[in-house]
């Protein structure tokens, strides 16, 4: 069976260091993070990555004011989506469109915050909203953007950790493919920084980055590196199949050359190389290609120190040898984890490149781990590639969840 | 209280809940449904603000009541001065 090509059309994004896919770019070209420090409940003072593009821009005060800002984030990234896609969304049959929202974890934000309220009246549940439900129902984010965009085709999340991004491109692909739609808006969000729980929680587990200066907090592969740094933000695209954009004459960011999504069956919070590295072979070979390639790997890498090495393990083995030219990257570094967006947001950060040949770099490394000096490996500089046609990005989640997407340049 | 001191009540509720609305004209003897873009959603809000802001309970059977702001005055103002009382 010949499938569709599916290709990108738009790009939508907020990260903690740029509300457009240009901004975002510039600011990874030029060394520039965003991480600030947050006063979290009752942890105090952390650093984290905030987003902060208006709301007001596609919602009205009572919106933001009933939604959640999960459903605020993905409200943005849609409509600058289809801004940036150019399709007469005016026109667009709404039932033909969907909505696929990859989340890493949805509804712990609104849940503490009523417990909290409730905290002020003596933990009397008549004072807990009757909005707890509409907000924290795991198809909020989607559901809020089918809502504000009057999409009455399917609109729901994908619970996936932190591979969740890249698998609402993947599902979204899948999707256009089938023919259930004909425009799928897809990506994903996250706006965690607003849960206590994810900070302690990753502090409990040893795994919470923490350093005098916030902007150096994030520091993949750095023998220095101690955890996560906790990051909302979202990144949402459109994408058509590709007669559907080359008829309207759209521009295309890339085509969806291919995709992978296993299991390590293993551990539910140690990663498995072993498992990350079939995921990596499965995509290459799912997408027609050889290791050899693949010009850039934007890793998943989120700072912890186990983490980071098995994933240069999983690298390693699969690109270890004869592949000269390919060049390895980490956006966390400049924007921390951005959970269910992360897949998404970083993919976005190395689109651009098929344009300028430029690969953005990992910052903050200081001192290299030994363990993580991979070849091709792109230290805080950007560094000019030769060619760039192909870009894997890496995304894994707790659990065991392992996803990886392949974006080819667009040759008709 | 006075009954325009609870009208005011309910409008600095309203103008929390439905932060969009104009607020300066709001007929007092209209529907407030009917002249402002409120919803079932919203009226539990003003109901869980009167708990939460005053200590005033609302029985469903009593929502009616809140329909417009003169209605609203006729049936809060005696609550409002209960509770006044026992304090």
């Amino acid at each position: 069976m010949q499938l569709s090509r599916i290709v990108i059309t738009g790009v939508g994004l907020t990260a903690p260091n740029g509300n457009s896919l240009p901004e975002f770019r510039r600011n990874l070209l030029a060394g520039v993070p965003g991480i600030e420090w947050l006063d979290v409940r009752y942890m105090g003072r952390l650093p984290a990555g905030v987003c902060h593009y208006d709301p007001l821009k596609y919602q009205t005060r009572k919106e933001i004011r009933v939604g959640t800002r999960a459903g605020s984030i993905s409200i943005y990234c849609a409509r600058e989506a289809l801004a940036d896609s150019g399709i007469d969304f005016a026109a667009q049959p709404k039932e033909r469109v969907g909505i696929y929202v990859g989340c890493t974890e949805h509804g712990n934000v609104e849940t503490e915050n009523e417990i909290f309220a409730i905290s002020k009246f003596g933990y009397d549940t008549k004072y807990w909203s009757h909005y707890h439900n509409p907000r924290t129902v795991a198809n909020n984010p989607a559901g809020e953007a089918s809502l504000n965009l009057g999409v009455t085709g399917p609109a729901y999340t994908i619970g996936a950790a932190c591979a969740a991004g890249n698998l609402g491109l993947i599902h979204a692909t899948q999707m256009l493919r089938l023919g259930e739609v004909d425009l799928a808006i897809c990506g994903g969000i996250s706006e965690s920084i607003h849960t206590f729980g994810i900070f302690a929680g990753f502090k409990s587990q040893g795994a919470l980055a923490m350093h005098a200066d916030p902007s150096r907090a994030s520091r993949p592969f750095d023998l220095g590196r101690n955890g996560i740094v906790v990051s909302e933000g979202g990144c949402l695209y459109t994408l058509e199949r590709l007669e559907d954009a080359l008829a309207r004459g759209a521009k295309i960011y890339g085509e969806i050359a291919g995709y992978g999504v296993n299991s390590d069956a293993s551990d539910y919070v140690l990663p498995n190389p072993v498992r990350q590295a079939e995921c990596v072979r499965k995509t290459i070979a799912h997408a027609g290609l050889e290791a050899r390639d693949v010009d850039i790997v934007n890793t998943h890498a989120t700072a912890t120190p186990l983490g980071d090495i098995q994933e240069c393990e999983a690298i390693r083995a699969v690109f270890g040898e004869g592949c000269p030219d390919t060049h390895i990257n980490n956006t966390k570094s400049f924007i921390g984890h951005c959970m269910g967006a992360a897949g998404a947001l970083e993919l976005a950060g190395n689109l651009p490149s098929f344009n300028d040949l430029i690969v953005h770099p990992t910052i903050n490394v200081e001192q290299l781990d030994p363990k993580c000096a991979l070849p091709g490996l792109v230290l805080n500089t950007p560094v000019q590639a030769r060619r760039v046609d192909v870009i894997l990005n890496n995304s894994f989640g707790m659990l065991g969840i392992n996803s990886t997407l392949i974006v080819r340049r667009f040759t008709p | 209280m006075t009954k325009d001191e609870c009208k005011q009540v309910v409008l600095d509720i309203i103008a929390d809940i439905a932060p969009d609305e104009d607020l300066t004209n709001v007929k007092p003897d209209v529907r407030l449904r009917d002249q402002l873009q409120l919803d079932s959603m919203d009226f539990l809000d003003i109901v869980m603000e009167l708990r939460k802001r005053h200590g005033i309970e609302v029985p469903e059977a009593d929502y009616l009541h809140l329909a417009s702001l003169d209605s609203c005055a006729d049936y809060l103002t005696p609550k409002f001065d209960a509770l006044a009382a026992k304090r």
